[in-house]
């Protein structure tokens, strides 16, 4: 295969996707802008909040500008503090008829929405076993992934930074890490502010990476979309390539060894 | 240690003393940081910083932006009660005050939470006068649970509760507790307050700490200004709100910033917060806290709420009635107080589309309220 083919497809949970690109629905000016947003960079997974969506109301705005088919709707559950919550949130939207994956976000800090290991595991736990496809939102912790791919869920997904912030791949260091550990899909989520944050996490061997703030509040939001799809597909096939690793040092020109040729 | 020894440790006056003498220099390092201490937060509601509102509020749109996105979330009050035991002199609904009094039944109440649901509203904020016999906090539990299947979030704005009362209502479903300490000056709150329940300053300073640790997921602080000058009630509001942040860290909070117009029979604010003052404290506000919602009600004429949606609001309240049944059944006499911006909620979400915003009517959901579990 051509080791710069774009067509190797991401898969999760046995569905395949060509995108590798996840985009959430928050901070839009409109639904309509959302949705032009998603369709400007090739989105096949879209995230909703689902305090966001009214589920009882067969007109709520964000789903209605999601009909059509193309994409995944994957719920989340942001909001939710710990893991009962969670659980309620998501069997909730399994019942109004969602399908059954949940992005599953426990953040019971309100103003750094960071995760909660311990309620993110106990919640994945039960998930799982009520038939839910689990994408779990977690600090790059390299051993909570790994307990979280045992329970069985479907992908990982660190944050870079946390959400909003806009900072780019913080904990490089650490999703390098979880990313040679991991047998499920890595999708680096939260903190990515551009495309160059994208395309770096794609050229460490992401999976893939879930982006919302930096698109939503651009200027100009379609156009943002479009740049970070081609960020992340150049990262990807730049991974693919075999990016040659960084020296801390020139190489000298006249070698220590060359006598020994 | 309680906010209350906090608040005395800070000493208000000698931080205002300080704040007027911050110098445009102290507004530029301000705003430059990403992290703001409160030194800068002084700067920023200096004198000085007064001839910085373009770039305060440049930079408030800025992280309001990032922070919470292109969105104003929109709620409406239903007030339950006017009934009221406080002699509070700026308020209608104050004892001496000969206004229509009025407590909904349980039906009544109801049918003003339907009137809101076909308007389009999923955030209700139950409001009350004290009367803990007209309105006993049971009856908020009862219309919590009547409107908690549709509603996706419910927040009070009554007399403070002890923590069983508020643990009671996060059992009903409530998410969130309003509450404004009217002024932080102790001196002016006796003078005030003179009897009633609500002459005790502590008291009410402290519920809110109740309510979080009763576990509520929203605490709201405000001061009701012009009763006291607003660069300190900014500052204690700051020094409030970042307390209940530390020591509540699963709440969100919320700050407002209600302005006293005229009261009843003549009242008149002795000291008047003008619209640069405003914008000067909201915008600061933001810059020290840029995780607070920042609540802006229909207390505010149109063509400033028009001005101050970009400027780091997050959330608004639109066709407001603050008079008990006012929406299906109106008698404007028995109002709390003037409704300003008197445009329908349709209007309002059509003129937040028009400055680029999404009308978000719920971003909460009864899933998330321990009210759900049961």
């Amino acid at each position: 295969m051509d080791p710069t083919s774009l067509q190797e497809p991401l898969v999760i949970a046995g569905r395949t996707f060509q995108s590798r690109l996840l985009v959430g629905t928050g901070k839009f000016s409109s639904a309509a802008t959302m949705r032009r947003a998603a369709d400007a960079c090739a989105a096949e997974i879209v995230t909703v909040a689902l305090r966001r969506v009214d589920l009882d109301n067969p007109q709520d705005d964000m789903l209605g500008a999601l009909a059509g088919g193309r994409f995944l709707i994957l719920p989340n559950t942001s909001g939710a503090r710990d893991a009962d919550e969670a659980i309620r949130l998501a069997r909730m939207a399994r019942a109004a008829g969602l399908e059954p994956w949940i992005k599953l976000e426990v953040t019971p800090d309100p103003r750094w929405l960071l995760p909660d290991p311990m309620e993110t595991l106990r919640a994945a736990e039960v998930l799982v076993k009520d038939g839910f496809v689990v994408m779990p939102y977690i600090q790059a912790d390299p051993v909570l992934a790994r307990r979280l791919e045992e329970v069985g869920c479907a992908t990982v997904m660190p944050l870079g930074a946390p959400i909003g912030s806009n900072k780019g791949v913080r904990t490089r260091d650490s999703i390098q890490i979880i990313l040679e550990g991991a047998s499920v899909p890595v999708v680096v989520d939260a903190g990515l502010g551009a495309p160059s944050h994208a395309a770096e996490a794609m050229e460490m061997g992401a999976s893939a990476v879930l982006v919302n703030t930096a698109i939503a509040t651009a200027r100009d939001p379609v156009e943002m979309a479009r740049a970070f799809r081609l960020a992340v597909e150049s990262g990807r096939a730049a991974w693919r390539a075999g990016l040659p690793g960084a020296r801390e040092s020139a190489e000298a020109s006249s070698p220590l060894t060359g006598f020994l040729r | 240690m309680s906010f209350e020894l906090h608040l005395r440790d800070a000493d208000l006056p000698s931080l205002v003393r300080e704040s007027e003498s911050c110098t445009e220099s102290d507004v530029e390092r301000a705003l430059g940081k990403e992290h703001l201490q409160l030194v800068d937060l002084l700067a920023l509601l200096s004198p000085a910083a007064s001839r910085c509102l373009e770039p305060m509020a440049q930079r408030a749109r800025a992280l309001t932006l990032q922070r919470f996105g292109r969105t104003i979330l929109l709620y409406a009050p239903i007030y339950v009660s006017n009934e009221c035991t406080n002699r509070c002199a700026y308020c209608s609904f104050a004892v001496q005050n000969d206004v229509p009094r009025t407590t909904l039944t349980l039906e009544q109440a109801e049918a003003e939470a339907e009137f809101l649901r076909a308007e389009g509203f999923r955030h209700v904020l139950i409001v009350s006068g004290e009367s803990r016999r007209a309105a006993p906090p049971e009856s908020f539990a009862a219309l919590i649970r009547r409107i908690r299947p549709w509603a996706a979030n419910l927040t009070l704005e009554v007399y403070p509760l002890e923590e069983r009362e508020y643990a009671m209502l996060v059992d009903a479903g409530a998410d969130g507790v309003t509450l404004y300490q009217e002024t932080y000056d102790r001196t002016v709150y006796a003078q005030v307050h003179p009897a009633g329940r609500k002459a005790d300053y502590g008291y009410r300073l402290a519920a809110l700490e109740r309510a979080g640790r009763a576990g509520m997921a929203r605490l709201n602080v405000g001061a009701l200004l012009g009763l006291h000058p607003w660069r300190s009630e900014a500052l204690a509001i700051a020094l409030h709100a970042s307390w209940l942040m530390k020591h509540f860290w699963r709440s969100q909070v919320a700050v407002s910033f209600p302005r006293l117009r005229h009261g009843p029979s003549g009242y008149q604010p002795a000291f008047p917060v003008s619209d640069r003052d405003l914008v000067q404290m909201m915008t600061a506000m933001r810059l020290f806290l840029p995780d607070a919602g920042i609540v802006l009600s229909t207390r505010e004429p149109a063509h400033l709420r028009n001005a101050l949606i970009p400027m780091g609001v997050t959330q608004m309240s639109a066709g407001s009635k603050t008079e008990p049944g006012g929406y299906t059944m109106p008698c404007e006499e028995g109002a709390q107080f003037s409704v300003e911006d008197r445009r329908s909620a349709a209007q309002i979400a059509r003129l937040i589309v028009q400055a680029g915003y999404e009308p978000v009517w719920k971003d909460w959901d009864r899933g998330l309220s321990r009210g759900a579990a049961a």
